[in-house]
C-alpha cells in the first residue's frame, strides 16, 4: 500500500482545503501517509505531488529534510536511544548496546518481525532523567537494561497499545474542524480577504501592506 | 550583450564603492552596481537572470549604511543613497577566506580530471580570494561519482557547493522542478526523485551555470580542456528564435555550444536541441563528396562533373523553360546564401517556382505585411499576448522561457487559441480550444463579430474581455497544427485584426532562417526585401537583368505540378519533402516523376536518396554570414570549422552554377553579397555590412533598421528611407489595410522617390550600382482574405486531426546527432479520454486510422490535452507519420478509427 486509501484521500483533500496555497499542505500530507503506511513510500510522495500540484522531486526535497519522516519501512515501534552527553555519562551507550543485544539488530535497523526499529539518537531534552529513550516519541526516563527488557516485553505483548500507538500515528491529523468554526483559507498574496478580517486592509499582490 | 539590463531605471542612487563614487538605479543590487562600476565581487550563487538567494556567502563585503560597516551579501542588498561599500577591507578578506575554506572542506581535489578545470569559478575564486591553505584533515564526504540526472546531464554530488543555481533554474526559469535539494545539513545533496529523471528541454543550461564541475554534459565530458578550445560568438540555427551562442571548437571540430546573454532574445539560455545537436555535423554519414546518379545507384563524382550535370538540367530554363524549374527549401541557408540562390533562381533562371516553406508556414504577406512585434514587445510589462501558434516549447523553446517569465514576473496575460492544450496552457489567463480548421470562427467571436451560430461560452467572453482591456496586444502567430491549412489561420488573423486593429504580430515559424529566406525572396511572388514581383519588376530587372514573368507556384503547387510531369528540374535546398512535406503521397510521386532532382544538403535523407545530383553543403558553423530570427533581428553566424570533406558554402554553389550557365552573379564574398542586399532589398536599406558587424557585438540589428538603433550604434552616419516603411507598416490599421493596399503603395512610392533623390544629392545609398533610375519599390502589406475558407461539415463519426511537432523528433539533424537521436519518441494516436471511452478502446489498443488519403496503424493513448472530437498525431515520430493521412489541398483532415483485427 502506498497511495492513500479512499478514506485517507478524503482526509487529504480536507487538509489541503485548510491552506490558501495547496502546497503548504505537503508536510501534513506526509504525516498522513506515514500514519497510513508507517513510512513514506515513493508512490505516496508522487501522489502528494499530484494532489498539491508540485513535482515528486519537490515533495521529496521537503520530506527528506525532516528526520521524523521515514523513507524506509519502519517498525511498529521506533525506539530512539539517546547517546548525547548527559545520557552518555549516565549509561546511554551501554543501554544502546543492551538494546542491540536484546533486539538482535544494530542501531538503524528493524527487527525481522517488523515490530521494532532501533535508532541511536541525539539529545531528547530529557537530560535530567538520563539515560532516556523514546518509543514512537513517547518518553521513558532513567532506563536501566532491565527496564528496557520489561518495556520490550510489554510492547511486544501489546500491553502498552493504549498509550503508544503505532509509528506514524499523529492524532492531530485526524483533527476535524467543523466548517462553521473554520477560519477559512485566505491567501496572504492577493486574492479575497477572509470574512473575519474586518479592520485590516488586504495585502497587495507582492505581499506587502499597502 | 554582456551588460544585462535587468532593472528599469527609475531613480538614481549614489553610493561609494572602494572609495569611488558610483551611480546606480534604485533597487539595483550592490553586486550589480559594483559590476557596472568595474569592481568585481566574487560570487557563486548569484546569477543575473535569476532571483538572488544568498546561499553561498561568497559575495560578502563590508557595507555601511550609516550604522557602521557590517558584512553583508552584496547579491541580496539593494543599493541605498550614501551607502559605503568596501570590497577590499580586512574583514571582507577574512570572510572570503572563511567562506572558501568551508566550501573546499567537502570539495574533492578533482581539478585534473574535472571538465570545469580551467574555467571554474571555484578555482578562480580560490586563487584570487581564498586562504591558500586548508586546515581540514578529516575525511571528505563521499557520493557515488557522476550519476545521470537526465539523458544529457551528469551530476557529481561531491563537487557540488550547493549554490542552488541549477535547482533554481529548473524550478523558476524552466518550470521543470525535477532536481531539488534533498536531505539536510552536511548531508544536503542535489538529486532527482528516484526514476524521475531531469527530463527538461533546458537541462543543458544547468551545466553552463553550475559554478563548479558538479554538472557536466554527456556529449562534452572529457572531450577538451578550456585552453584547447577556440570560441566565437554566433547564433543558433536549430530554430528561428535566434539564441546567441558561442561555438567552441577543438582541432577543427565543434565540441560545444554555450548560451550568450543577448538581452532582447535568449538571456543566455538555450534549449538542449540547440545546445547539443551540432554533433550531427560530425556524423560519419555527413555528405562530403558530390554524388550523381545514373539509373539506380548513386556514385561519387567530382564537383566539376556534378555541377555540370546540375547546370545541364537547369539550362533549358534560360530559353523559355523557366516554368519547368523549381526550387524548394532554403530556410537552412544564411541570408547571404538565400539571396544568392534567389538571384540565381529568379534573376538568372527566371523561375518563380521557389518556396522556402514546405506547406507548414505562413504566407509572406502575413509575416511581413503586418506590424511586427519583437520578443521584448511581447514580453514587456503588462502586455497581452494572444497565442495562435503551435506549442512554442516544442518549436521555439527559448521563447517559452521568455513568455513564461513574462507571465510570472511581468504581469503579461496570455490568451491561448489552439486546437490542443500546450505547454503555455497552465500559464494562460484564458485558454480556448477550437475545432481544427475553425480558428477563424473563435477569432471572429473574440474580435466581436458573429460566430456563425456558435454560442459564446464563458471562456470566450472572458478571453474577449482580456483582449479588449489590453493596452498592448501581441499576436504570437504560427501554425498550431499542420493538419489544417494555412488559409484557415490567415482567415483567423483577418478576423482578429478586425477586432483588434492595433495588434502587432510575432510570427513563430520554426525553421532556422525561414524569416531571412522569405526576406530574400525565396517564396513565390516576392523579390528580396519584401516587394512583390510586380512592384519590384523594374527595380530588380535593372539590377539583375531579369525577373520572373509572373507569380509562381508554392511548395504544394510545385510538388503537384511535379507529380503531373510539369517540372523537369527540382532543386532541393536543404529540403526533404519526402519526410517533411505534410502530404507524403504527393511528395513521393513528385520526386519520382521529376526529370532531375538536385539536392543541396548536409546529410543524407529520404529525398537525397532519390536525387540525381547531390551537392554537399557546408553546415552550421562551417559557413559565415547572417541569419534573421523570427522578430526580424539580423544576427551574425560564425564559421568556426572547415566544411566537411569537399562540402561548399551554399552561396558558392549557387554562384558556381550560375557561372556554368554563363552568368556572373557578381557575388564574391559574404560582405559583397550583403552590400548588394543592402542596396537592392528595400527592407534592408541602410543596414550596411558595417552596421551588421557592429551590431553583432550588441543586440543584433532589428530589421528594418531605424534611427534609434543607428543612434545606439553611435557614429552611424546613414539615414535611410526604410524607417518610413516601418512607420507606415506599423501604423496600418485593419481598416486602411483592407481599404486599399494600392494607395499605401503609391504613397510609399512617392515618398521613396523623394527619398531617393535626396540620397542622390547626398551622393550615397540608392545611387550606387544598379537601379539608378528607379525608386525603391514599396513593401508588401497584408489584406485580409475576402472570403473565408470553406470547411467540410463536421462528421459525427470522425475526428478532426491535429498534427503537431515535438522538439525531439525524427528530423534528419536529430537522427544524426548522437546526443539527441535517442530521445525521439514512437508515434501514437492521442485521443481525449472521453473519446477513447466512447469508442470502447482501452488505453493501449492498436487501431487502424484512415482518412480519404490513406491509413496508418497506431497505438491509441489517452491524452487530455486533445479536446473531444479531435485526434492528435505527432509528425516525424518513429513508426508512423500523419503525412500519410494528410491531403494538403484540404483545409482539414478527418480521420476514422477502426480496431485492428
Ligand atoms: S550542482 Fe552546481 S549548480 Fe547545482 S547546486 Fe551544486 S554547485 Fe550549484
Ligand atoms: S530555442 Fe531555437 S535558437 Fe534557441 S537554442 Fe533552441 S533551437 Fe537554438
Ligand atoms: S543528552 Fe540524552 S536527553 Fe539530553
Ligand atoms: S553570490 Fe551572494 S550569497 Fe552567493
Amino acid at each position: 500500500m502506498a497511495r492513500f486509501t479512499s478514506g485517507n484521500d478524503v482526509i487529504a483533500r480536507e487538509i489541503i482545503d485548510r491552506y490558501p496555497v495547496a502546497k503548504s499542505a505537503v508536510i501534513p500530507l506526509c504525516h498522513l501517509a506515514q500514519e497510513q503506511d508507517g513510512h513514506l513510500a515513493d508512490d505516496a510522495l508522487v501522489q502528494i505531488g499530484e494532489l498539491v500540484g508540485i513535482t515528486p522531486a519537490e515533495v521529496l526535497g521537503t520530506a527528506s529534510f525532516y528526520e521524523m519522516l521515514k523513507r524506509e519501512p519502519c517498525g511498529r515501534y521506533l525506539v530512539n536511544v539517546c547517546t548525547s552527553i548527559s545520557c552518555h555519562l549516565m549509561g546511554g551507550d551501554e543501554l544502546l548496546h543492551h538494546a542491540e543485544q536484546r533486539l538482535g539488530v544494530r542501531a538503524g535497523a528493524t527487527t525481522a518481525d517488523g515490530l521494532f526499529t532501533l535508532e541511536e539518537y541525539e539529545c531528547q531534552a530529557a537530560c535530567t532523567e538520563a539515560p532516556a529513550l523514546q518509543v514512537n516519541y513517547r518518553y521513558f526516563h532513567n532506563v536501566t537494561p532491565a527496564d528496557f527488557d520489561t518495556l520490550v516485553d510489554d510492547l511486544a505483548a501489546g500491553r502498552l497499545a493504549d498509550t503508544i500507538p503505532p509509528h506514524g500515528t499523529l492524532a492531530r491529523i485526524r483533527q476535524r474542524i467543523p466548517s462553521d468554526r473554520a477560519a477559512g483559507a485566505a491567501s496572504p498574496i492577493g486574492g479575497a480577504q477572509p470574512g473575519w478580517l474586518t479592520d485590516s486592509p488586504a495585502l497587495t499582490d507582492d505581499g506587502s501592506n499597502p | 550583450m554582456t551588460d544585462v539590463k535587468r532593472e528599469v531605471a527609475v531613480d538614481t542612487v549614489s553610493l561609494t564603492v572602494n572609495g569611488a563614487a558610483v551611480e546606480a538605479h534604485k533597487g539595483q543590487l550592490v553586486i550589480d552596481a559594483a559590476d557596472n562600476a568595474g569592481i568585481h565581487i566574487p560570487r557563486f550563487c548569484y546569477h543575473p537572470r535569476m532571483k538572488s538567494v544568498g546561499m553561498c556567502r561568497m559575495c560578502i563585503v563590508d557595507i555601511d549604511t550609516g550604522r557602521g560597516p557590517a558584512l553583508q551579501p552584496a547579491c541580496m542588498i539593494p543599493v541605498a543613497d550614501g551607502m559605503v561599500v568596501d570590497t577590499l577591507s580586512e574583514s571582507t578578506k577574512k570572510a572570503q577566506d572563511g567562506v572558501l575554506e568551508f566550501l573546499l572542506i567537502n570539495h574533492p581535489l578533482d581539478c585534473p580530471v574535472c571538465d570545469k578545470g580551467g574555467e571554474c569559478p571555484l578555482q578562480d575564486n580560490a586563487y584570487a580570494f581564498g586562504p591558500g591553505e586548508s586546515r581540514f584533515v578529516e575525511e571528505k564526504r563521499h557520493f557515488e561519482k557522476p550519476i545521470p540526472v537526465s539523458d544529457l546531464v551528469l551530476l557529481d554530488r561531491e563537487r557540488c557547493i550547493l549554490c542552488d543555481r541549477c535547482t533554481r533554474f529548473a524550478r523558476d526559469v524552466a518550470g521543470d522542478a525535477f532536481i531539488v535539494f534533498q536531505e539536510r545539513g552536511g548531508q544536503t545533496e542535489v538529486n532527482t526523485f528516484p526514476e524521475h529523471p531531469f527530463a527538461s528541454y533546458f537541462s543543458g543550461n544547468t551545466v553552463q551555470i553550475c559554478p563548479v564541475g558538479a554538472l557536466t554534459a554527456g556529449p562534452y565530458r572529457f572531450r577538451a580542456r578550456p585552453w584547447d578550445v577556440e570560441k566565437d560568438e554566433s547564433t543558433c540555427t536549430s530554430c528561428s528564435f535566434g539564441c546567441r551562442i558561442t561555438v567552441e571548437a577543438s582541432r577543427d571540430e565543434v565540441i560545444r555550444r554555450q548560451g550568450v546573454d543577448l538581452d532582447p532574445v535568449n538571456w543566455g539560455w538555450m534549449c538542449d536541441k540547440g545546445r547539443f545537436d551540432f554533433d550531427a555535423m560530425n556524423a560519419s554519414e555527413r555528405l562530403r563528396t558530390p554524388l550523381v546518379r545514373d539509373g539506380a545507384a548513386a556514385r561519387e563524382a567530382t564537383w566539376s562533373e556534378a555541377i555540370g550535370r546540375a547546370a545541364d538540367a537547369l539550362r533549358p530554363a534560360l530559353d523559355g523553360g523557366a516554368d519547368r524549374v523549381a526550387v524548394l527549401g532554403g530556410a537552412r541557408l544564411t541570408n547571404e546564401a538565400a539571396y544568392t540562390w534567389a538571384k540565381l533562381a529568379k534573376g538568372v533562371l527566371g523561375t518563380d517556382n521557389v518556396d522556402c516553406q514546405l506547406a507548414d508556414g505562413l504566407p509572406p504577406e502575413v509575416v511581413f505585411g503586418l506590424p511586427r512585434a519583437t520578443i521584448d514587445d511581447a514580453c514587456a510589462d503588462g502586455g497581452t499576448v494572444l497565442l495562435l501558434a503551435p506549442d512554442i516549447k516544442e518549436e521555439v523553446p527559448v521563447l517559452f522561457l521568455r513568455l513564461r517569465d513574462a507571465v510570472l514576473a511581468h504581469g503579461v496575460k496570455v490568451v491561448e487559441l489552439t486546437p490542443q492544450s500546450t505547454s503555455m496552457t497552465p500559464l494562460a489567463a484564458a485558454s480556448l480550444r477550437y475545432r481544427p480548421g475553425e480558428a477563424a470562427v473563435v477569432a471572429r467571436l473574440l474580435g466581436g463579430g458573429d460566430g456563425g451560430g456558435l454560442s459564446i461560452d464563458g471562456d470566450v467572453s472572458a478571453a474577449r474581455e482580456l483582449l479588449r482591456g489590453a493596452t498592448r496586444l501581441t499576436i504570437v502567430l504560427g501554425r498550431p497544427s499542420i493538419g489544417e491549412s494555412a488559409a484557415t489561420i490567415v482567415d483567423a488573423v483577418g478576423a482578429l485584426l478586425g477586432g483588434f486593429p492595433d495588434a502587432h504580430v510575432l510570427t513563430v515559424l520554426r525553421r532556422a532562417n525561414v524569416h531571412g529566406a522569405l526576406d530574400m525572396g525565396l517564396t513565390p511572388g516576392l523579390l528580396p526585401g519584401h516587394v512583390t514581383i510586380d512592384a519590384g519588376r523594374d527595380w530588380f530587372t535593372e539590377a539583375w537583368g531579369r525577373v520572373p514573368a509572373a507569380t509562381g507556384l508554392d511548395a504544394t503547387g510545385i510538388l503537384a505540378a511535379a507529380a503531373e510531369g510539369k517540372i523537369d528540374t527540382l532543386v532541393l535546398l536543404g529540403a526533404d519533402p519526402i519526410a517533411d512535406f505534410p502530404d507524403h503521397q504527393l511528395a513521393r510521386t513528385a520526386l519520382d516523376t521529376v526529370g532531375t532532382v538536385i539536392a543541396v544538403d548536409v546529410l543524407p535523407n529520404a529525398s537525397t536518396a532519390l536525387a540525381h545530383v547531390v551537392l554537399p553543403a557546408a553546415g552550421p558553423s562551417e559557413e559565415a554570414g547572417t541569419t534573421t530570427n523570427l522578430e526580424g533581428r539580423v544576427l551574425t553566424v560564425a564559421q568556426k570549422v572547415t566544411p566537411a570533406g569537399t562540402a561548399r558554402a551554399d552561396w558558392h554553389i549557387a554562384a558556381e552554377l550560375a557561372f556554368r550557365l554563363g552568368h556572373d552573379l557578381g557575388l564574391e564574398s559574404i560582405g559583397g553579397i550583403w552590400d548588394e542586399i543592402e542596396r537592392l532589398a528595400p527592407s534592408y536599406a541602410g543596414l550596411t555590412v558595417d552596421i551588421v558587424r557592429r551590431a553583432a557585438d550588441r543586440d543584433g540589428a532589428l530589421m528594418p533598421i531605424d534611427e534609434a538603433q543607428l543612434a545606439e550604434l553611435d557614429g552611424a552616419r546613414v539615414t535611410i528611407a526604410s524607417q518610413r516603411h516601418r512607420v507606415d507598416a506599423g501604423s496600418a490599421t485593419a481598416a486602411n489595410r483592407a481599404a486599399a493596399a494600392e494607395s499605401q503603395e503609391e504613397r510609399q512610392a512617392d515618398e521613396l522617390a523623394a527619398e531617393a533623390e535626396q540620397s542622390d544629392d547626398e551622393g550615397k545609398g540608392v545611387a550606387r550600382g544598379a537601379s539608378t533610375s528607379q525608386a525603391r519599390p514599396p513593401l508588401l502589406s497584408f489584406a485580409p482574405p475576402a472570403t473565408a475558407t470553406e470547411l467540410p461539415a463536421v462528421d459525427a463519426y470522425g475526428l478532426r486531426l491535429v498534427v503537431s511537432r515535438t522538439l525531439y523528433d525524427n528530423g534528419t539533424l536529430n537522427q544524426h546527432s548522437p546526443s539527441i537521436a535517442g530521445l525521439a519518441r514512437v508515434a501514437c494516436l492521442r485521443l481525449n479520454p472521453a473519446d477513447l471511452a466512447r469508442l470502447g478502446l482501452d488505453a493501449t489498443a492498436t487501431v487502424e486510422v484512415s482518412s480519404v488519403r490513406g491509413s496508418l496503424t497506431l497505438d491509441a493513448v489517452a491524452d487530455d490535452r486533445i479536446p473531444p472530437g479531435s485526434a492528435g498525431i505527432y509528425t516525424n515520430h518513429e513508426g508512423a507519420d500523419p503525412a500519410d493521412l494528410l491531403d494538403v489541398h484540404a483545409p482539414v483532415t478527418t480521420i476514422h478509427i477502426g480496431t485492428k483485427s
